[in-house]
């Protein structure tokens, strides 16, 4: 017993090497939303194309993408061939168009196609804010009750769409 | 002496950057001011890996920093502001972590590894005692 003491050091060191071993590889950037498991925020935005004011009741019923986007995002240009793709697929996706200049964004989305459903514009960042974003692009599932389940930060592609689909219900 | 030059106009822009956020912001009182200097510093950066609100230059810093801006002229508390901020990005956020269970060793550890040691040294000491104890009989 008193032999098993001496190597109290030896233990505690091989449970900080289990901890940080299993901490190797992992993304230091990533960060939980705050939101998963709350519906979307409330928000009176205009919509990019109509001028129209939208707000929670333009929200589609079944379930769906929200999708924070901009023209000044370059990662955002990788994804949208994708964003397309899932379009085609039939995945309904909700576009915020976050702090951006609108006519360059109905510009944008006048020569590389529209994915989605609704656009509305996030002028100021302040549903991006409500959202918890930190900058673009970001994409979050909303399951048909219109709770939030899964934030991707990062552009959506399809090895990411693995993992996501399955909240998308 | 071109590149003294070419420096100082860099260290100048550099620095106007700085000058020129301040100057945005003004407040109402004093204390207001005060409260938004302690509440950045006490932010993290939610996009940042450890810098907080008042030293980032992130876009979502920025407007971070302008929303705890609007929040303290708006007349809210400073707990209201962390707990807004808490509600979108988390506990992340927060310097210093909150009392839960998740963090509950974060905070007892130290005094527990503390009570351990004081309980090892009293330990020590009470058996060196009885073995001097023992040789001297």
């Amino acid at each position: 017993m008193r032999k098993l003491l001496w190597f109290l050091p030896f233990f505690v060191f091989l449970g900080m090497g289990v901890v940080l071993y299993k901490q190797l590889g992992t993304n230091p950037e990533y960060m939980p939303s705050a939101l998963i498991g709350k519906p979307v925020p409330d928000f009176t935005l205009v919509s990019l194309q109509t001028n129209r004011v939208e707000d929670q009741s333009s929200l589609p019923k079944q379930a769906y993408l929200i999708n924070f986007w901009a023209t000044w995002c370059p990662t955002c240009e990788m994804e949208h061939a994708y964003l397309r793709e899932l379009a085609q697929q039939g995945v309904p996706i909700v576009g915020i168009d976050y702090k951006d200049d609108s006519n360059k964004a109905q510009q944008w989305l006048a020569t590389k196609g529209n994915p989605y459903q609704l656009v509305v514009t996030d002028e100021l960042g302040k549903f991006g804010l409500d959202m918890g974003v930190t900058g673009a692009p970001e994409t979050f599932v909303v399951n048909s009750k219109g709770i939030i389940v899964y934030r991707h930060q990062g552009d959506l592609n399809s090895t990411v769409w693995q993992e996501m689909k399955g909240y998308l219900k | 002496m071109k590149l003294m030059k070419s420096f100082c106009i860099m260290v100048t822009l550099l620095l106007s950057s700085y000058a020129f956020a301040d100057t945005l912001m003004t407040f109402s009182s004093e204390l207001n001011q005060t409260r938004f200097q302690s509440l950045a510093k006490e932010l993290r950066c939610p996009k940042c890996q450890n810098q907080d609100l008042a030293d980032s230059q992130a876009d979502i810093a920025k407007d971070l920093r302008i929303q705890i801006h609007d929040m303290i002229e708006q007349g809210k508390t400073d707990q209201e502001i962390v707990d807004y901020m808490v509600a979108r990005y988390g506990d992340f956020v927060l310097y210093r972590p909150r009392y839960s269970a998740a963090t509950a060793f974060l905070w007892g550890g130290p005094i527990a590894l503390l009570l351990i040691g004081f309980v090892a040294f009293g330990w020590v000491l009470l058996r060196n005692k009885k073995r001097r104890a023992g040789k001297v009989l």
